[in-house]
């Protein structure tokens, strides 16, 4: 099994806490695992990504070769758009369509969206709204991680272990939270796959 | 044994403590600073007493961790590739002292500058410097190579570069631990006179380190990290040095090549690998993440022996980051990309947070300045460069740490009065302080700002040697005290500082301006640990 995942956002949206959680459904399931992080200038508000490769043998590039990718998951939905060029022709776009504008020139939302459903497959979904339903908007993006969990090649058993594992000491209020996230995300995806 | 997911930073630093380290030295730098944190934060690190603080620049801090090898004790000092130009004068003697103590010193590359202002290739400097270099492949070996660098380090007595670049130092993968090994007992070096380099003195060690390049050979022949990986296509023969290995594999299914590879991870080179894989093989491709290092030595000035493909003959880029596909393209494999990005992305330049109190610095300065006119601000690295982009347009200059302050100097001796410079606290204690006392020695017409965020903010938040210090070390340097202004950069404020800095720009002397308000990220930060400890109490 390989599994190649570009993950986007902008810095400060956290996804990282995204990677962590499938990084560590994967080591739970024995696989190997790299993932390359962007840290430094482009945290502050610049468009960040980070390369996440799972496999059952062991991995040699730290990157993802362009063209490569099975999988970009984004937070924001221009950024999902950013690595078109890293992804597979049939890989999949799983991204919220909340969009994060610090910028003054961010593109009309109605044409950006119409962008994403031009690609062969993806999952749009308002992670802010859904996030909200399970009683926070901080848990959007483990609502775009539920949302890309049917596409990961990991059980949910894992990822739920793996909730626990890393919010585990911030109370079970927040591991409870960021699972119902999940499984609305997931709920979504499936239902709209 | 215990299996670790760490960044390739953090396997050096969990490597170094589980290696007997007895101290960490350095200053803040992407891609480098993830190592000192992690032993910051390491219970392991702590309850061992290992030292491990900040220091004000790479020079002091590789000169701190050259005394505790003279103490023979196992000492690491990190820096980015830049903080090398720093501590090279630290750095290229340490050579002709030699180490006693085990001594790495890491240098951590960013080619494609994606945190920097150049990609220079720290191999150079060792090279340059004689000492030995190790340059790991992935974060396993990186952490290997701490254990073996200390004691290659100590055994030849000399000081051991690691070198890594971005990638490795922020991608994240499992590493195997060993057994932690005791640290060393304080112990002087044999001859007291090995680190006193007087000419007589230095010249007879300096041979000594000479000499030593042949068992440093060997030494780089035999631990495995060079390798000489046999195939039977013999057209290309292949040179991956470092990650290049990784991008070279990633191209095969199963990563089985079909050339010769000669897989390099130590330094010097031993020769007679060099030279079997050139005799065996009808042409040579090099793959190295950096300078064409390798490439020119082997090419030569005249290039008249086989063919030598690289970044020289465009088979690879000249500058930048390798990766998988480059790699592809250089062995000459069709590579498919995905679909272009379409043309409504637009781009997404890092700038400084909301609320951010140099902005509002920067704002009273671009109104003060108004009379005299643009292109006059000389200004530094920090988060504050970002202030050379729209909207605020307020700075001129950003070439190396400190620079603000003396090139302001040598402006406004060709003329260009009032000159202003623009310096991060961080900054002006890493390089700037010397520059200040030079312009008091000169009673040049600067305007200097040291804004002071209370942090060092760019990197990520660490603690400032100048905290609390800004308004002495001014004195002390010699700022008249009527001309060291302390401001609150707050909206409310505006009017207020925009007219102590046109009081200042007036003067005919050195003043100093030292817009004062807490790092916002920090402060948001240290409220988090309010609230937590907080409801902890409860
Ligand atoms: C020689 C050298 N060392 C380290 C760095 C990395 N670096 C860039 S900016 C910066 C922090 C500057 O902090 P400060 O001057 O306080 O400004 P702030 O970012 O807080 O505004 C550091 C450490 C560098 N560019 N060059």
């Amino acid at each position: 099994m390989t599994k190649d995942i570009i993950l986007a956002g902008v810095g400060g949206q956290g996804i990282l806490s995204i990677a962590a959680c499938i990084g560590m459904a994967a080591l739970e399931e024995n696989l190997h695992l790299k993932q390359a992080e962007v840290h430094g200038m482009s945290q502050r508000g610049g468009a960040v990504q980070s390369h996440l490769r799972l496999a059952s043998t062991e991995i040699a590039s730290d990157l993802i070769p362009e063209g490569k990718a099975d999988l970009v998951i984004s937070v924001e939905p221009m950024e999902s758009l950013r690595y078109l060029p890293m992804l597979k022709p049939d890989g999949y776009i799983v991204t919220s369509m909340n969009p994060f504008v610090n910028i003054p020139n961010y593109p009309d939302m109605e044409l950006l969206l119409k962008e994403i459903w031009k690609q062969p497959k993806y999952i749009t979904l308002d992670a802010d709204e859904i996030a909200r339903e399970c009683g926070s908007v901080k848990a959007a993006n483990m609502v775009v991680l539920g949302a890309a969990s049917p596409f990961l090649g990991l059980s949910n058993a894992s990822l739920e272990k793996a909730i626990v594992a890393i919010f585990g000491s911030k109370g079970e209020d927040v591991v409870a939270l960021n699972q119902k996230a999940i499984k609305a995300g997931r709920d979504y995806a499936l239902a709209h796959i | 044994m215990q299996k670790l997911l760490l960044l390739g930073d953090e396997a050096i630093a969990q490597g170094a403590i589980d290696a007997g380290l007895s101290g960490i030295y350095a200053y803040p730098g992407t891609p480098s600073t993830e190592i000192m944190e992690y032993v910051q934060a390491s219970k392991e690190a702590r309850s061992n007493n290992i030292r491990a603080l900040w220091s004000a620049n790479e020079k002091t801090a590789m000169e701190s961790a050259l005394g505790m090898s003279y103490a023979g004790k196992r000492a690491m000092v990190c820096m980015k590739h830049v903080g090398l130009n720093v501590a090279a004068d630290a750095f290229v003697n340490s050579a002709i002292t030699g180490a006693n103590g085990g001594l790495i010193v890491v240098a951590a590359d960013d080619p494609s500058m994606h945190s920097s202002q150049n990609e220079q290739d720290s191999r150079f400097y060792a090279k340059f410097s004689f000492i030995p270099l190790l340059e790991p492949a992935n974060q396993q070996e990186a952490y290997d190579m701490v254990h073996y660098g200390f004691d290659l380090s100590e055994k030849l007595r000399i000081p051991v570069m690691l070198r890594i670049t971005t990638r490795l130092a922020h991608s994240r993968t499992g590493v195997v631990c060993k057994a932690q090994k005791e640290q060393n007992e304080i112990k002087l070096p044999e001859n007291l006179r090995q680190f006193v380099l007087l000419p007589s003195i230095a010249r007879k060690q300096y041979r000594e380190l000479l000499a030593k390049q042949i068992p440093l050979e060997n030494e780089a022949a035999q631990s495995g990290y060079n390798q000489f990986l046999e195939g039977h296509d013999k057209s290309i023969g292949i040179i991956a040095c470092g990650l290049a290995y990784n991008y070279l594999i990633e191209n095969y299914a199963d990563h089985k090549v079909p050339f010769t590879v000669l897989r390099i991870g130590q330094y010097p080179i031993p020769l007679s690998m060099m030279n079997r894989l050139y005799e065996e093989s009808e042409s040579i491709l090099v793959l190295e993440d950096g300078y064409p290092i390798i490439e020119e030595l082997l090419k030569g000035m005249l290039n008249k022996g086989k063919t030598i493909h690289g970044r020289l003959d465009g088979t690879v880029p000249r500058d930048g980051e390798l990766n998988p596909n480059i790699v592809g393209i250089a062995l000459g494999m069709k590579i498919e990309i995905g679909v272009d990005a379409p043309a409504l992305i637009t781009n997404r330049p890092p700038k400084l947070c909301d609320g951010c109190g140099h902005n509002d610095a920067f704002l009273a300065l671009n109104e003060a300045l108004d009379e005299y006119g643009r292109g006059r601000v000389f200004s530094d690295i920090g988060c504050y460069t970002l202030s050379a982009l729209e909207p605020l347009e307020s700075i001129n200059s950003c070439v190396d740490m400190g620079a603000s302050i003396t090139m302001a100097i040598g402006a406004a001796d060709a003329g260009l009065v009032p000159a202003v410079a623009a310096i991060g606290d961080s900054t002006f204690t890493h390089s700037g302080i010397t520059g200040l006392l030079d312009a008091v020695n000169n009673n040049s017409p600067v305007t200097v700002l040291i804004l002071d965020n209370s942090t060092t903010g760019m990197t990520g938040g660490q603690t400032s040697s100048a905290y609390g210090k800004v308004e002495d070390i001014c004195r002390g340097v010699g700022v008249a005290e009527e001309h060291i202004r302390v401001l609150k950069p707050l909206h409310k404020f505006h009017e207020e500082n925009v007219r102590i800095l046109k009081e200042e720009l007036a003067y005919q002397g050195v003043s100093v301006i030292i817009p004062r308000r807490e790092c916002i990220q920090t402060l948001n930060r240290r409220m988090r640990q309010k609230a937590k400890a907080k409801t902890m109490d409860i």
